[in-house]
């Protein structure tokens, strides 16, 4: 047992930080650290940044372009990038299309479409849960009929993240309705410009427009937009979530989060005091920090574990579930911390870093994403899904 | 011991609650998120039916020129208000700014009131400020007296309503130290004032409030409610029955998230079942039925209790809040969790009701801040 990093690793992690440091634009930063959107010119602008220092694509194997980086690797540049307020790297061609491609795909494939993610020419978004399957994915609807050398596409896809930015979409498709559920479905790979296709926007409670509904009418697919053999997109399918849950427990998140609410309390007058020295404000953001210490060292167990080759288990249900939790108790401290000045919806202060906080800095941003962030427990395979998994490998049988 | 509502209530209850829904739809479009073509952020039509139905009337007693007015008829208007997620500002206008003036006006400045309830006027307090937090005494803001004239200058903070209010009621210092409860007076300013300045946003749970900053605002003295440096007892009271009428509200609003939650449990199908039928959901669903019924009754003692000594009534509410407080976030969070991701839209009516639930939490004093304010009370 040793808590320590290796000599090698700190070395990377200075690397890492010397980066963050000439080359994150301030203005980036900044807006992020302050809760603020981003916009797709400031995601494409630190995509290219991170493309030009080779480090976009940290899990990617090195003949593809990638880093190889291993799992602690990994997890020090995630946390380098949150403690500097880096933006979020989008991950749908990066860190979920990109590795099926990489197992699945054929070297046509490989070659037109990994290239094009890495340069920023492509903008993937993914088209995996319907109205009617949510956490039941695999009941999924939408049609695809082959017809001659291409497919025919009909049906809607819903809470596709950032769709109204993309150019190609991934998508689920039941290509045998005779089939059981998870056997009769197809992995497909669909240009957006494609006639009968129409993003619709879905606005969330934080007023922030981040989803979307992308529907299908008679969208003609070529054959060779295929991933793999036809029918068998569920098992691709599942290898692509255990990447969706890559960095799942969201430490980075939390640390800067947690920093934020100590910030804004420390400049809130309470009862004479700040609000920081207050008993019971301290004791609570106490109990978060005390969960969180204890959640980063178990996301390091399985890190490490990882890192020498072996499959996390149950662990990433939990760290899911723990992360999350974790996270959403942060943002209601945020949001307890910014007083009655977590009450006003200024749309202009929760973009770009421009317009000051009406109120003390991080408060506009506090309530919407403590709002936003209820998704948290609701995407990438709800809390109740997660802790299935752990009941059902644990107590064996149904869950 | 009669835990029923009394015939007027009842009717009152019925009546108001049949109005809301017949009117869902110009509700509903009120309380869109930064709302831009309605400045007033609700709907001044339901406004003056509201007035016509007497629920303004309902909420000032007869010697105010109401015919109601306690506890319990503030907390029958204000459950329905919540059921339906309403915004209308009746917090504001009725029970802050009526029940100031009711309280410490002269004849002619009670002729405000009489208008407040006919639903011609409309009224916002403009007490706290950007360093006040939820102390009811900080107030800093400077009321200086000159000659025949009174001179204002500080900034308001999320002043709700000031938009559309005719006028606004304006906390100031004339003697003693930030925080000292001695020494604050009311102003009644027209909203049109010169050195009145109005910074007015959307707020994020529907309708609209504003920073105020004032500098050198002129008044004469009879703009003055009551006497000088005397108002903190009457904010006080005012405060007492407004965090009463909001803890109705929230508990209305629970109401609402939890049918909803309700009604989806049972028609919701993932798995080839109505997710209701899912014990770990059912379970969840019982223990968020279990708290509204706790904040329920938590909202009765406050409201029976809202005659009482002020220790009585300062123990009683801030248990109230503070139990809705904790409740709400729990019936908030869980009907979005249970709902998942159609709950985060901002169409779906819960989406509406959860931020009303919980952005309640930010007006005159979080849950944490109830808990502490019951301490203190306890140990006195």
């Amino acid at each position: 047992m040793d808590l320590n990093y290796s000599v090698e690793e700190q070395a990377f992690r200075a690397e890492v930080q010397e980066f963050l440091a000439q080359k994150l634009p301030k203005e980036m930063s900044e807006a992020i650290r302050l809760g603020r959107e981003l916009g797709k010119e400031g995601h494409e602008k630190w995509h290219a940044i991170l493309n030009e220092q080779g480090w976009l694509a940290p899990n990617w194997p090195q003949e593809f372009g990638g880093c190889e980086w291993n799992a602690v690797q990994r997890h020090i540049f995630e946390e380098e990038c949150c403690r500097a307020h880096a933006p979020r790297i989008v991950p749908f061609g990066l860190a979920m299309l990109a590795p099926v491609l990489q197992k699945f795909g054929s070297k046509a494939q490989q070659d037109h479409y990994l290239p094009r993610i890495l340069s920023g020419e492509d903008w993937w978004c993914q088209g995996y849960s319907e109205p009617g399957a949510g956490s039941d994915l695999a009941s999924l609807k939408t049609r695809a009929v082959r017809n001659g050398d291409h497919y025919v596409v009909n049906g809607q896809k819903t809470w596709t993240t950032l769709g109204q930015h993309a150019n190609w979409i991934f998508c689920l498709v039941r290509t045998d309705p005779d089939a059981k559920q998870q056997s009769g479905i197809s992995f497909l790979l669909i240009d957006m410009d494609t006639p009968g296709i129409e993003v619709r926007p879905i606005i969330l409670l934080d007023g922030t427009h981040e989803v979307n509904e992308v529907w299908f009418t008679d969208v003609k697919v070529p054959v060779e937009n295929l991933v793999g053999e036809e029918n068998k997109g569920w098992t691709y399918a599942k290898y692509l979530l255990t990447h969706e849950r890559t960095n799942i427990a969201g430490v980075g998140f939390s640390r800067a989060g947690l920093d934020a609410v100590k910030r804004m309390a420390s400049t809130q007058m309470h009862r004479g005091k700040p609000l920081s020295e207050n008993a019971h404000f301290a004791a609570r953001v106490a109990r978060a920090e005390i969960d969180l210490m204890a959640m980063s060292t178990t996301n390091l167990r399985i890190i490490s574990r990882a890192a020498a080759g072996q499959a996390p288990g149950v662990e990433s249900s939990m760290l899911k579930v723990k992360g999350t939790e974790i996270r959403q108790e942060i943002n209601d401290l945020a949001r307890r911390a910014a007083g009655a000045y977590a009450m006003p919806f200024v749309s202009e202060a929760l973009e770009g870093a421009n317009e000051p906080d009406m109120g003390p800095e991080g408060s506009a941003a506090a309530a919407p994403q403590y709002f936003n962030n209820r998704k948290l427990s609701i995407f990438g395979g709800s809390n109740e899904v997660q802790k299935n998994i752990i009941a059902k490998v644990k107590l064996g049988g149904g869950a | 011991m009669n835990f029923d509502l009394t015939e007027e209530r009842q009717m009152l209850q019925d009546s108001l609650r049949r109005f809301l829904r017949d009117n869902q739809e110009a509700l509903r479009a009120s309380t869109r998120l930064g709302n831009a073509e309605n400045s007033l952020g609700f709907d001044a039509g339901i406004w003056t039916k509201l007035a016509e139905l007497g629920v303004i009337g309902a909420l000032f007693s007869e010697e105010e020129g109401g015919f109601a007015g306690a506890g319990f008829d503030l907390t029958t208007v204000f459950e329905e208000l919540g059921r339906a997620g309403a915004v209308e500002p009746l917090l504001d206008t009725a029970i802050l700014g009526g029940g100031l003036i009711a309280a410490l006006g002269t004849e002619t400045q009670k002729e405000l009131v009489e208008q407040v309830i006919g639903g011609e006027v409309h009224l916002a307090l403009a007490h706290g400020e950007p360093n006040s937090r939820y102390d009811l005494a900080q107030v800093e803001t400077m009321a200086k007296v000159e000659g025949d004239d009174i001179i204002l200058t500080g900034r308001k903070a999320v002043v709700v309503n000031a938009e559309a209010a005719d006028y606004l009621i304006v906390s100031a210092r004339e003697s003693g130290a930030a925080g000292d409860e001695d020494g604050i007076s009311l102003f009644l300013v027209p909203r049109d004032s010169a050195g009145l300045t109005l910074r007015g946003y959307a707020l994020l749970a529907g309708g609209r409030a504003a920073e105020a900053d004032l500098e050198g605002l002129r008044l004469s003295a009879d703009a003055r409610l009551g006497g000088p440096g005397t108002a903190y007892a009457a904010l006080k009271r005012a405060t007492n029955r407004a965090e009463v009428a909001l803890a109705a509200e929230t508990l209305g609003a629970m109401e609402a998230a939890t049918e909803m939650t309700r009604e989806y449990l049972l028609t919701r199908q993932q798995f080839g079942r109505p997710i209701g039928s899912f014990q770990a959901l059912q379970h969840r669903m019982a223990t968020l039925l279990i708290e509204l019924e706790q904040a329920r009754s938590a909202v009765i003692n406050a409201a029976g209790h809202l005659e009482t000594s002020a220790e009585e009534q300062a123990l009683q509410i801030s248990a109230a809040r503070n139990l809705v407080g904790r409740a709400g976030r729990l019936v908030a969070e869980e009907s979005i969790q249970l709902h998942g991701g159609i709950a985060m839209t901002e169409e779906y009516e819960l989406a509406h009701i959860a931020k009303r639930i919980v952005m309640a939490d930010h007006r005159f004093g979080d849950t944490d801040t109830q808990l502490e304010r019951f301490i203190d009370q306890s140990a006195a």
